[in-house]
Order: C-alpha cells, then sequence, then structure tokens
C-alpha cells in the first residue's frame, strides 16, 4: 500500500533521518518526502510529510518505531494510487482468464485492477470488458498497460486503449 | 487578367465537383482576376478537349447521360503531354498496389511542365519523396490538399497559416466511413454488420469496404500526412494499423458509460505512425460524430490547433481542389 504520513520533527539535528530510518528499516519505499523547514507547528515542531509504499501488516511497527524515536505521527492516511487508465478488451475473454489477467497486474504491486465490467452476450459471440487500471505514477502506469498489451496479444484479444496524445501526459 | 488552362483526368465524383465548383465560381473568379478554362476532361472511355475551354455545363450533362465524356479518342496521358496548359487535376480512382493510372499520370505531368493537383491518395501514400522531388526538379508545385481531410484545409493550415512552428504530433479521424459507423453502433447499440450494410447501402460504405474498416485507406492518409509534415519518405506499409471490425455494441455501451466513445485514431509524430482503435473522452475534441473527419495538431508555438468538417463528398472535395488550383494560379 502507498501511505502518507505527517509527522513532527523536533527542531535539532539528525531528526529527519530517525524519521527515515525505520521506514527503509521495514523495507519501506519512500516516494516523496516534503521537509517544511521553515513552519513550525504550535508546539514549535517541524512539520514532515512523507509518501512511502510499505507492506500493510508493518504498518502499525513502524508507528511503534517512529514514536519510541520521539517523533510525532500526526496523521497516517492511505494515498490512493496516483495514475488510472481505461482499457477495453475485446474477444474470447473467459472468466478463469481474465482473473488470470488481473491477477498478472496486481501482483506488480505498482498497478491493480479497480474497475471491470464484463459483458457476455453469448457462448459464441465475443465478449467485451472494460477495465479501470491505478498505478502509482505515470510510468508504473506504461509498465502495466505493456503487460496487458502483452496478454492481449497472446490471447489475441482486441485491447482499445485511452487515446494518448503526443507529448502530453496521458 | 491572368488565364490558367487545366485539365481534369478522371471524372466521377471528384472531377465533376470540381466542373461544377468552377461553373458556380467562374465570375466571381474573373473579378479576382482569374479565368479557369478546362481544356481537357478524360474518364476511363475517352475524353473531351478545347484549347479555347470545354463547356462544362454541357460534359456534365453528357457525363450524366451517356455515363461518358468521350468526344476524341486521345488517351489521358495524350492529353496531358500534348495540350498546352498549366495544371493536371489528377482525380482517378486510388489504386494503393501499384499507384495506377495516378502515378503515370502525374509523372507524365510534371515531365511535361504542368503543375499537379490531386485527390488521388495511391500515389502519394506509395511513393510521396519521388513525386515531390519530381516536381521540385522540373520547378514545378505540387497540391494534395483533397488527398487527407476531403474539405478540411490540413495541409494549408500546417504549411501555410502555421508556417515557422514545429509539429510536434498529429492526431485525428481521416475516415469518414468508419467514424459514421461506429458513431451508429454506439447510439443504436447494434452490431458492426448491420451497421455496415445501412452504410453501404446509404453510399457512405462501399460494396468491399476492407480499406476503410481495416484502416487502410487511414493509413495512407497518415503516411501523406506524415510524409508532407515531416519531411519523412514511409509508405502506407508502415503503418501500424488495426482496424474496426472486431469491435462489439457491448464494448461501445461499455465505453459510454464511462463516458468514452470509441474512434480509429490515427496517430503521427515521435517516430509513431498507427492507426487504432482508441477511447476518447466524450467531450474530446476529438470526439466527432457521423461521417465528420477531424485533425489535432499539436505545435511548438501555437500549442494545440484541432479542425474538423467534411471528410469526403463531391463538391466538399472539389473545394480543397479548387482552392490548390487558385494558389497555384496566384502563385506560378
Ligand atoms: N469521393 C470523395 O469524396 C473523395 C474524397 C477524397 C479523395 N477522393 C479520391 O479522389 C479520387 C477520385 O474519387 P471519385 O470519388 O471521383 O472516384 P470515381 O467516382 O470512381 O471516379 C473516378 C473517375 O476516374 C475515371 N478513370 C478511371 N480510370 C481512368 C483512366 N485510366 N484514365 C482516365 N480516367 C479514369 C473514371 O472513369 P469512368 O467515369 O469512365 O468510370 C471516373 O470518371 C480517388 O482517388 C479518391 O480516392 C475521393
Amino acid at each position: 500500500m502507498i501511505v502518507s504520513m505527517s509527522l513532527e520533527l523536533k527542531d535539532i539535528p539528525g531528526q529527519l533521518v530517525l524519521a527515515l530510518t525505520p521506514i527503509s528499516e521495514l523495507h519501506g519505499n519512500i516516494m516523496s518526502v516534503l521537509h517544511h523547514r521553515d513552519e513550525r507547528t504550535p508546539t514549535g515542531t517541524i512539520p514532515v510529510q512523507i509518501t512511502f509504499g510499505i507492506e500493510q501488516e508493518v504498518l502499525d511497527e513502524l508507528i511503534d518505531r517512529l514514536e519510541k524515536s520521539g517523533v510525532r505521527v500526526a496523521r497516517v492516511g492511505e494515498e490512493r494510487l496516483r495514475a488510472a487508465v481505461s482499457v477495453i478488451l475485446i474477444g474470447h475473454i473467459v472468466h478463469s482468464d481474465i482473473r488470470d489477467t488481473i491477477d498478472m497486474i496486481d501482483s506488480t504491486g505498482f498497478a491493480e485492477v479497480v474497475d471491470l465490467s464484463l459483458s457476455m452476450p453469448g457462448i459464441e459471440k465475443a465478449s467485451s470488458a472494460y477495465l479501470v487500471i491505478n498505478a502509482t505514477g505515470e510510468k508504473e502506469l506504461k509498465r502495466s498497460l505493456d503487460i496487458l498489451r502483452k496478454v492481449a496479444k497472446k490471447k489475441d484479444l482486441l485491447m482499445i486503449e485511452p487515446l494518448r496524445l503526443n507529448s502530453e501526459v496521458t | 487578367m491572368k488565364t490558367v488552362k487545366l485539365s481534369i483526368i478522371g471524372f466521377g465524383a471528384v472531377g465533376q465537383g470540381v466542373a461544377r465548383s468552377i461553373v458556380l465560381k467562374k465570375e466571381a473568379l474573373k473579378k479576382q482576376g482569374i479565368d479557369l478554362r478546362v481544356v481537357g476532361i478524360a474518364d476511363s472511355k475517352g475524353c473531351e478537349v478545347n484549347a479555347n475551354g470545354i463547356d462544362l455545363k454541357s460534359a456534365l450533362l453528357r457525363k450524366k447521360e451517356n455515363g461518358c465524356v468521350a468526344k476524341g479518342a486521345e488517351s489521358a496521358i495524350d492529353i496531358i503531354r500534348e495540350i498546352e496548359q498549366d495544371i493536371i487535376v489528377e482525380v482517378t480512382p486510388t489504386n494503393i498496389e501499384n499507384g495506377e493510372p495516378g502515378l503515370s499520370n502525374m509523372t507524365a505531368a510534371f515531365e511535361s511542365g504542368r503543375h499537379v493537383v490531386t485527390s488521388n491518395k495511391g500515389p502519394l501514400a506509395l511513393c510521396f519523396s519521388d513525386l515531390k522531388e519530381c516536381a521540385e526538379d522540373n520547378g514545378l508545385i505540387f497540391r494534395y490538399e483533397a488527398t487527407v481531410g476531403g474539405a478540411i484545409p490540413i495541409f494549408n493550415l500546417v504549411h501555410e497559416a502555421l508556417a515557422g512552428n514545429t509539429i510536434i504530433g498529429i492526431e485525428g479521424i481521416l475516415n469518414g466511413t468508419t467514424n459514421y459507423i461506429l458513431t451508429r453502433m454506439a447510439e443504436e447499440r447494434l452490431p458492426y454488420e448491420h451497421v455496415l450494410r445501412e452504410a453501404q447501402e446509404l453510399g457512405i460504405a462501399e460494396t468491399d469496404p476492407t480499406y476503410d474498416v481495416e484502416g487502410i485507406d487511414s493509413a495512407c492518409k497518415l503516411v501523406i500526412l506524415a510524409n508532407s509534415i515531416f519531411g519523412q519518405s514511409a509508405t502506407y506499409r508502415d503503418v501500424d494499423v488495426t482496424g474496426i471490425t472486431k469491435i462489439t455494441p457491448e464494448a461501445l455501451e461499455l465505453a459510454g458509460r464511462n463516458n468514452y466513445v470509441v474512434k480509429l485514431i490515427c496517430e503521427a509524430g515521435n517516430g509513431v505512425l498507427t492507426v487504432a482503435p482508441h477511447l476518447v473522452p466524450r467531450r474530446h475534441p476529438l470526439a466527432v460524430g457521423g461521417t465528420l473527419n477531424v485533425a489535432s495538431i499539436l505545435t511548438d508555438l501555437a500549442g494545440r490547433i484541432t479542425i474538423s468538417g467534411k471528410g469526403a463528398g463531391s463538391i466538399e472535395t472539389a473545394s480543397s481542389i479548387l482552392s490548390d488550383i487558385l494558389y497555384i494560379a496566384r502563385n506560378s
């Protein structure tokens, strides 16, 4: 999961390292650190905003370690996956197949299928699926589309991707 | 008064449209100091020649009544080479196997010192750079506005109006038949085969719809655009093409429920040349319906510019041809 945490650090040197170390120790993946050096909370601490990816199981342990080292955890929130794309697949999509396809995206760790609508008009007829994929960023989104493209090709499915405008972000 | 002499090679929907537009605009053009005279007309069966200017109204009537304009036995090539004239309007059928008869007609025109105006995609989708070079070597003008997007002035826009800009990329819908089919399928929730048949009955799709529905016609137009704008020398075979035949009404419905439409989009830029169905947000400027065509051009200075309009039709296509003829009349 991707977590966004608001921390409050004491105004003495070495505090940021103190905050980041347990995240790394628990194999977290730091994505951004916003250090508001010239801001102060009413209690005189410095607010820091950290976004990172981490296994959900170790989140409590992390908060524990942070608090123990004197870093105040002011807020913990799950960051929504930040990039989204809609895709249509057409062809002989079977339930097991689509499960398998979704698993391939979900198991990447950086992307997941958050919405799926399937329309199967008849055994002999081609089915259509509408998928929404979320990913942690644009790059990850592109990678998950690459995976889907390969699957579509292998299974002889027509994949309809969103329009991407040249040199503009999708 | 500047007298400009031209021949119309091919007298079908477009050729007749050109004749009608010249009849229609004759007086207005004279006021601008241009006297357009058609000195030769050819169809597949023969030709009419008159160095002083053919009576276009009676040629149109004769074509309508007899199915041919033939009065003389000269071939199209004879007309191009032998008659003294400024411009050849080449509007014979598109042939993407070898470009003929258009390719020989255009080459003969350049070799005989005539400027060329055309709506014929075949020769340009196969040997664009050769033709361009042939025109330049002979100091002649080669205009082909009508080959892409029918009435839409894409080349004029890019080469004249946007002069100085660097074009970063282009996306568009360049085939009216497939756009009509996709629009109707989405609106009426009808299967592809059904809407195709309807389009054929309305004369929007041809009896053999392969070139349209498989995306080949779009690919030809895209390659002409890319060659003209990016100075490439690609052929339509270099385009990565996916057609619309596999698209289901259910897919369009799923897209619609999520505020998307599906469009057969041509893309050029960044070394990419593709034709494929894409999801387009319903309110996006490229989401035009019916048989409309659209092109969206991304430039470095002007940003994005999008134009849409009729991609086919006798008089609509003639509009682009007339504009090219007048460009030559003014610049030669
Ligand atoms: N229609 C449109 O809206 C449109 C739009 C953009 C571009 N274009 C392009 O413009 C061109 C003309 O289209 P169109 O719709 O006018 O086609 P069309 O109605 O089929 O007309 C073609 C004409 O060319 C003549 N022709 C065939 N072979 C010939 C030859 N060897 N020598 C002289 N004439 C010959 C035909 O003669 P007969 O009359 O004796 O059969 C006919 O008059 C095509 O390349 C097409 O792709 C068309």
